[in-house]
């Protein structure tokens, strides 16, 4: 796992020596990366049997997990704003 | 929205393939996934550093709101913790590996099923495109309860490309340097908490 975040990093070194250079191609070679990735992990999941079965039950954890990331990111944004506007206040 | 339904689409594709036995799971002995996760990578990175406007957002922004890619983490964090009360199925590292992808769909989906596993993988995907339609959906609704910061936490790493239009019409043109920045911050966590997390 370390060898992808450390192949994550070498290419951040990469892209500030190319800052000069237009790289908007390499926002195609990411896509189409991700879509051969999803296709696999498709491939994947498609053929293995468990998943399948419990497709209903991973689909609802799935949404409570992402509603419940929103909840709690909403609620600090407005903890967080509330106490800006406080202190622009005091300002 | 139509770069999300490609990419579903291509998940679906692959769905269909494997449930069919059209592709035979051939690409596992050779662990292909794992090398075309490395040059994703690499890409990201090279992404990454050679964009300079992103990275020159930073100088701009008011110096509090610096601060709100850590706000949306830890609340991040702590509302899905919440939910290890209820999901016994899953250890709270993993719901946090979840968590961690703050809309990054793709990229966590893919990091987290090469490292624990397709189902984990495809619980991330699902949870983290419902993430985005959340914050596309209600963005008018939190800025009214929540103030004007809360789409932009719910957007994640979504706030500095695909949720950036609704965010800029219902927060307010002032915020799209604040959501450009807490984009590309929380962006680049991604990688880092989903590896922690997996890890422990």
């Amino acid at each position: 796992m370390f060898t992808v975040v450390l192949i994550m990093l070498s290419g951040v070194l990469v892209g500030l020596l190319l800052q000069k250079h237009k790289l908007t191609w390499i926002y195609k070679v990411i896509n189409m990366l991700i879509w051969l990735l999803l296709f696999l992990l498709g491939i994947e999941v498609g053929s293995n049997k468990q998943i399948i079965q419990g497709f209903a039950k991973i689909g609802f954890e799935a949404i409570l997990i992402g509603t419940f990331a929103v909840i709690g990111s909403v609620i600090a944004a407005a903890i967080f704003y509330r106490w800006k506007i406080k202190k622009q206040n005091i300002k | 929205m139509k770069g999300s339904i490609i990419i579903i689409s291509f998940f679906v594709i692959g769905l269909f393939c494997g449930l069919n036995g059209l592709v035979t799971n051939a690409f596992e002995q050779y662990d292909l996934s794992f090398y075309v996760l490395c040059a994703l990578m690499f890409c990201v990175g090279i992404s990454i550093g050679a964009n300079k406007e992103s990275l020159e957002s930073i100088k701009k922004v008011d110096p509090v709101f610096l601060l709100l890619p850590l706000v949306t983490i830890l609340g991040t964090l702590v509302g899905v913790s919440i939910l290890r009360l209820f999901i016994t199925s899953h250890s709270l590292s993993e719901i946090l590996a979840v968590g961690s992808g703050f809309g990054y769909y793709s990229l966590s989906s893919v990091f987290i099923s090469k490292f624990k596993g397709a189902e984990l993988g495809t619980i991330a995907l699902l949870s983290n495109i419902t993430r985005e339609i959340l914050t596309l959906t209600l963005a008018p609704l939190m800025v009214k309860y929540f103030g004007r910061l809360a789409p932009i936490s719910a957007g994640g790493a979504t706030t500095m490309d695909t949720t950036l239009p609704i965010i800029t019409r219902y927060s307010g043109q002032q915020y799209v340097v604040v959501s450009v920045f807490h984009g590309f911050m929380v962006d680049l966590s991604v990688p880092f908490l989903v590896t922690l997390f997996c890890m422990i």
